[in-house]
């Protein structure tokens, strides 16, 4: 929607210009608009398709392991008679078996309360870096970013050496005479919090930081002087004009979060069923390609849907407040 | 397994990244075997003594390695999968029959272990052994004597009896998160055939491990070889060469810990880990070379003096440490042997139970 407004006020200026370099102005503006789709079309569109058609094949013992392969070995007409085997069973499967709907569920409640932790974390991380001195905010971006010099999967290992019985947490705390008896965190869903809220914490911070930062404070000021207290003045008038940021850093934390599968595996222990353990399971222990491909596809519903659904709303919401 | 497969992935990337292309005329074999399973001496040797590079990758599950070679265009030259994973791999056209007149060192192999691959292999046609083993119980002897008054462990009982394994939940239990090596277990436990398919007595070993899960620490394929060695674990139901690698490490740590490792009297699966030759693999000629290579005597026994594990090389055997040759849980007397067992693969919809079966086990749900 955007890029064609964007076309649209590029475009009307150009209108007074000779024709020709109308034409190229045009042609450039659309060279523009087709990057991202093209970028989409190949990174997105085909490899889902792709996953789609794997998830209505059978599993066979084969090299790749599933029936049908379309592919023109036998022609065109090969190529559409291998439509004809494909079929719904494996997502039948997936509502046969009580196992799949389980793992979605604690795979959706562990990421919605992963980013609320997040959320209430990374909020005054970012409000405090919007509201520091102009000169050290570069220096606080770049603290938040730093992490990402090292490696995701050594971060995570680094937190088994932390939280494990007689890891450092647990030394430290025995040390100061806190506890008498060593904590036990890893390996349970208190770990996979702490995983998913230590490695997401910047995807959160820094949408919030930039509409913080773009906040006008002498509303608040404003607030203040018309005898409003700072907690009002905050839900008021800072956390609304932050709900951008808000709502962006959730969903950057939410979708990720769901089909986490490596702090789960690293952290949490043999009884977490999540949804990113579920189909590796699928994928490498049963070689179920098809199967798991239904999995993914399913995965994928179940975030996409909400989120387009929500974006409409949103825009109708902005049309009526015109 | 998962952990240590991502790591290994993540570093193998690395490399490649790294590794300045070699030369068009540069004879070079792709090698993708187990982690911690060769002396790298040996590596080095074979280089020397062809002139052929290898480029030695690694994995540590099955799992990692089948979906590799099912993709297709895996790029290796020379593969280790274990038996039953094999024989589902030969079915599906991943390796190609081995030119046996490029193998003359094949008449030192061993026909005990032989006849046993052929399970799997029909003929050996595609595939050599490299190393076997035995899945067992490996334990802390100072923390099981604290715990249940004997630190000799000969039965299976220590571990499915719950009464028995309750004592050990406190110092901890893991097991190896493999269906295809724990469910075995299970079935011969309970005096059923441990190939048995049918959804009855998959059942009833299922409520043999489920009994004895809430005493379970975790699962997994290689975390208690460090748990073991640092004395964090009391049991632990793996592979014998692992455990070794554990009671070796704690000797080294000098902590006091001691490991040690029993093949269960009831019976205990024997696993083969064969070398084999994938059929898109591009160096052909070098890979041949370097099987043959591998089952020269004294490098195979260097290999197993290294890893731990007995191999298939009857020749090797003079050239092995003695304490490995007589150690009846690495080399098992012809009295034990008779009681270990192999088990096939699952066909697509057992699979499916086994693994059903085993995501309950392991989540408890």
């Amino acid at each position: 929607m955007s890029n064609i407004a964007i076309t649209d006020a590029a475009a009307a200026p150009a209108a007074a210009k000779p024709f020709l370099t109308r034409l190229a102005a045009g042609f450039v503006n659309r060279l523009v608009i087709i990057v991202p789709y093209v970028w989409l079309l190949f990174f997105f569109l085909i490899p889902f398709i792709i996953v789609f058609k794997i998830s209505l094949s059978q599993t066979a013992i084969a090299m790749p392991p599933y029936t049908p392969v379309l592919d023109f070995s036998d022609g065109l007409s090969g190529f559409f008679g291998g439509f004809r085997e494909l079929n719904l069973d494996n997502y039948a499967w997936l509502t046969q078996d009580a196992l799949y709907f389980k793992a979605y569920v604690t795979s959706l409640v562990i990421a919605a309360i992963s980013t609320v932790l997040t959320l209430i974390v990374g909020y005054p991380i970012a409000y405090g870096m919007a509201r520091a001195p102009a000169t050290v905010r570069p220096t606080l971006l770049m603290l938040v970013i730093l992490p990402f010099w090292t490696s995701f999967l050594i971060r995570v290992y680094a937190w088994i050496g932390i939280l494990k019985p007689e890891g450092l947490l647990n030394q430290l705390l025995l040390s100061l005479h806190i506890i008498d008896q060593p904590l036990v965190i890893l390996n349970t869903y208190t770990a996979i919090f702490i995983g998913i809220v230590y490695s997401y914490l910047p995807f959160m911070v820094l949408p919030l930081y930039s509409s913080l930062e773009k906040m006008d404070y002498s509303l608040i000021e404003a607030a203040k002087d018309l005898g409003c207290p700072p907690t009002a003045a905050f839900w008021k008038i800072t956390f609304p004009l932050s709900l951008p940021g808000v709502i962006a850093g959730c969903l950057l934390v939410f979708i990720p979060a769901v089909g986490e599968f490596v702090i789960p595996d690293l952290l949490g222990g043999s009884q977490t069923l999540m949804i990113g353990k579920t189909l590796w399971n699928e994928f490498f222990a049963n070689r179920d390609w098809p199967v798991s491909s239904a999995v993914a596809v399913i995965l994928l519903l179940l975030l996409t849907v909400p989120i387009m659904l929500f974006q409409q709303a949103q825009a109708k919401a902005q049309e009526q407040g015109k | 397994m998962i952990r240590k497969a991502l790591w290994l992935s993540a570093t193998s990337v690395f490399l490649t990244l790294f590794t300045p292309a070699g030369h068009a005329e540069d004879r070079v074999v792709n090698v993708f075997n187990w982690s911690d399973y060769i002396d790298s001496s040996i590596i080095d040797d074979f280089t020397k003594k062809t002139g052929i590079k290898v480029v030695y990758d690694t994995f540590d599950s099955n799992e990692i390695l089948e979906t590799k070679l099912l993709a297709g265009g895996s790029g290796y030259d020379v593969v280790v999968p274990s038996g039953n994973f094999l024989a589902r791999q030969i079915q599906a056209g991943v390796f190609q029959k081995l030119d046996k007149s490029k193998l003359p060192n094949l008449s030192n192999m061993w026909d005990t272990v032989s006849e046993r691959t052929a399970k799997y292999d029909p003929g050996n046609e595609y595939s050599v052994n490299y190393m076997w083993g035995t899945v067992g119980i490996g334990y802390n002897t100072k923390k099981v004597q604290a715990a249940l008054g004997t630190d000799k462990i000969d039965s299976w009982d220590v571990f499915f009896n719950p009464q028995s394994l309750a004592k050990l939940k406190d110092c901890g239990v893991y097991v190896l998160d493999s269906p295809a090596d724990i469910i075995p277990a299970a079935l011969k436990y309970l005096g059923l055939d441990p190939n048995s398919t049918s959804p009855d007595d998959i059942a009833k070993a299922e409520d043999a491990l489920l009994k004895v899960r809430p005493y379970i620490r975790k699962f997994h394929s290689s975390e208690y070889i460090n748990a073991l060695a640092n004395g964090d674990i009391c049991l632990a139901v793996g592979w014998s060469g692992d455990v070794f690698q554990a009671r070796n490490r704690a000797v080294e740590a000098k902590q006091g810990v001691e490991i040690g490792y029993s093949v269960p009297k009831e019976g205990a699966q024997m696993w083969f880990d064969q070398m084999a030759i994938p059929a898109d693999a591009p160096h052909v000629a070098e890979a041949l070379e370097f099987i043959n290579y591998m089952m020269t005597p004294e490098v195979i026994a260097k290999s197993s003096n290294y890893v731990l594990y007995a191999n298939g090389n009857k020749a090797s055997q003079q050239f092995v440490d003695k304490a490995l040759l007589d150690d009846p849980s690495v080399y098992p007397d012809a009295a034990t042997l008779q009681k270990l067992y192999t088990v096939q693969p699952y066909d697509p919809k057992t699979q499916r139970i086994i693994t059903r079966s085993w995501t309950k086990i392991v989540t408890g749900q």
